[in-house]
């Protein structure tokens, strides 16, 4: 992670209420929690996996619980937190839906970042013939951490499937930039999107 | 011996005796009692940069450097005390006792019960991690200390270190809970139970008045022990030191029952070299207050209220090959801490002996120590 607070996080920033309580799903070196208890004064904690990462976050006085995010959240109360957050980790999880579902039943609200597979970039290169090698998805097929990548649409699909209400949308390209063409034809143009979701009523 | 850069070198323990009453656990009151203690480094004008280090079921207030210039080995956790290393004394006043009840110079039941003349043995009375907190306590007035700037355990010692935070939170600024749990097991009770058994039933136990008797319960106090040693490695760890090796190199079998495996051979050194320097009544009550521990017990089995009040901030540390105390039972203590709102820092350190690695310079393992106590002395303005 960029030693700079990365653009989205700034966005999700602006979605958080002051003072509350969020738990950080993938926290990284704990740069968004941090950045919130600054700006937002929340209290928070980041589940990360990566000794480094783990290592960091302590260097830097963030709460940090070593933990895979993959086994679930059972050790989480319901409604324990305000926001459960996941940054840029979705796709790479081993089910991506029940990972969502836990944590709507864990935070009041879920805020969650993907990159979208539906970008025009990626439709090109498969009617190439080939997976998509991308500015924002530049791994290799086979060693690529990105094991359940989806589009905008499909995300909408789950979204309404499980019903799930969307209570926020932002739509960016890879410099965190939001467009006109991204207004216009958001499944192929926007590169990162990022939901803020609850469960109805 | 050349003493090393990152060794606190030849240090020497004193006796603090404390006129204070103490009433424990049990309902029995010590009119006072006398503590053995080491310190390293220097406590800061502001004394705030002062750490106290409690230590598990067999250690002592010898945590770091050497008694003499010839000692052969250095205090018990050497690896993660002195100049530079995790718990640094270049920035820290670091405190290690020997425990109420212990065999090492404290109070305890090698020691003279004042009000008889005679050596407490058996008599003394069973203490609790909660009475041990609160001797500390006292020792802390003694050094002048209002606060800690850390507690640091692991084992036992992360059970004082939970149990500080509970009941005197405004003494304690930081919490270092390693490789601990909440409250043991029913099947960790069950080792503690053979243990003592092993220790009543030796015949040279003498109802605990061995000492008088000229005896000692050596084969117990030594089962107790081997036992104990097979629950603080793993399965692997133990595949990978000793597997099915034969002492005798040709291969054979003896078919006696002398040191014939590895694996007997090195639990048998452990037992022996146990028994020269431990107290059989010692290893009972010891074993009785890691029984006895659950600080939950009084907040209607809810340690997340347990810690309501505790103000401290908290890293917890555990092993993942630990079976003993594992890191399921760390987790909770996790769950606990964040259900009652408090700050905490989990670690799970990937490790290959089993509970004894908490004693171990494992990379990542001091890396965390390091990362979290560099900011609490930052803190501490030391």
């Amino acid at each position: 992670m960029s030693v700079s607070l990365r653009p989205d996080l700034a966005l999700i920033s602006n979605w958080i209420a002051p003072g509350s309580r969020i738990l950080d799903l993938g926290c990284g070196d704990g740069a968004l929690l941090a950045h919130l208890a600054k700006t937002r004064q929340v209290r928070g904690y980041g589940l990360e996996i990566d000794d480094d990462n783990v290592a960091a976050c302590i260097d830097a006085g963030i709460n940090v619980i070593q933990a895979d995010v993959d086994d679930g959240l059972a050790e989480f109360a319901d409604r324990s937190f305000d926001y459960v957050v996941m940054t840029q980790a979705l796709q790479a999880l081993v089910r991506p839906d029940q990972v969502l579902a836990e944590m709507l039943r864990v935070g009041r609200e879920v805020i969650v970042t993907f990159p979208n597979f539906g970008h025009w970039r990626v439709r090109v290169a498969l009617l190439g013939g080939h997976m998509p090698h991308t500015p924002a998805l530049p791994a290799n097929w086979y060693d690529t951490e990105n094991i359940h990548l989806c589009t905008l649409a499909d995300f909408d699909a789950l979204c309404r499937d499980a019903n799930w209400q969307v209570l926020e949308r932002a739509l960016l390209d890879r410099s965190h930039r939001t467009g006109a063409s991204i207004r216009v034809a958001p499944n192929l143009f926007c590169e990162i999107a990022l939901y803020k979701l609850r469960l109805p009523g | 011996m050349a003493v090393a850069a990152d060794s606190v070198g030849v240090v020497t323990p004193r006796k603090v005796a404390i006129a204070t009453p103490l009433l424990l656990a049990c309902g029995r009151v010590l009119p006072g009692f006398e503590l053995m203690v080491e310190t390293y480094g220097v406590l800061n004008a502001a004394r705030s940069n002062a750490v106290l280090i409690c230590h598990a079921l067999s250690g002592d207030h010898h945590a770091a450097g050497y008694h003499s210039a010839d000692d052969r080995k250095p205090g018990w956790w050497d690896s993660a005390i002195g100049p530079g290393k995790p718990i640094d004394t270049t920035k820290f006043f670091v405190v290690c006792l020997n425990n109420l009840g212990g065999c090492r110079g404290s109070t305890g039941p090698t020691t003279i019960n004042p009000e008889t003349g005679a050596l407490w043995g058996p008599d003394f009375p069973i203490v609790t991690v909660r009475d041990w907190v609160a001797s500390q306590a006292l020792l802390a007035d003694h050094l002048g200390i209002d606060a800690w700037a850390a507690v640091i355990g692991g084992s036992l010692g992360g059970m004082q270190v939970m149990q500080w935070t509970i009941d005197c939170p405004n003494r304690v600024r930081h919490a270092l809970v390693i490789a601990a749990a909440p409250r043991i097991s029913a099947q960790n009770i069950a080792f503690n139970e053979i243990a003592r058994q092993a220790i009543l039933s030796d015949p040279d136990f003498h109802g605990g008045r061995y000492i008088e008797a000229g005896a000692k319960p050596e084969r117990g106090l030594k089962l107790a022990r081997m036992l104990g040693h097979i629950t603080y490695l793993s399965d692997t760890a133990m595949r990978a030191r000793f597997g099915r090796m034969l002492r005798d190199g040709d291969g054979q079998y003896n078919f006696n029952y002398d040191v014939e495996f590895e694996v007997e051979s090195y639990l048998r050194h452990q037992g022996n070299s146990f028994v020269d320097r431990f107290d059989g009544n010692t290893y009972l009550l010891m074993t009785k207050a890691l029984d006895y521990f659950d600080p939950a017990r009084e907040y209607g089995d809810d340690l997340a209220s347990a810690f309501r009040t505790a103000t401290a901030k908290f890293l917890v540390v555990s092993f993942s090959v630990d079976w003993r105390f594992s890191p399921a039972r760390s987790r909770e203590i996790v769950n606990a801490l964040i259900a009652a709102g408090r700050d905490v820092s989990y670690a799970r350190i990937d490790s290959q002996l089993g509970h004894d690695d908490f004693l171990m310079p494992i990379p990542q393992y001091h890396a965390v120590l390091r990362n979290y106590l560099d900011r609490v002395a930052a803190e501490a303005g030391s």
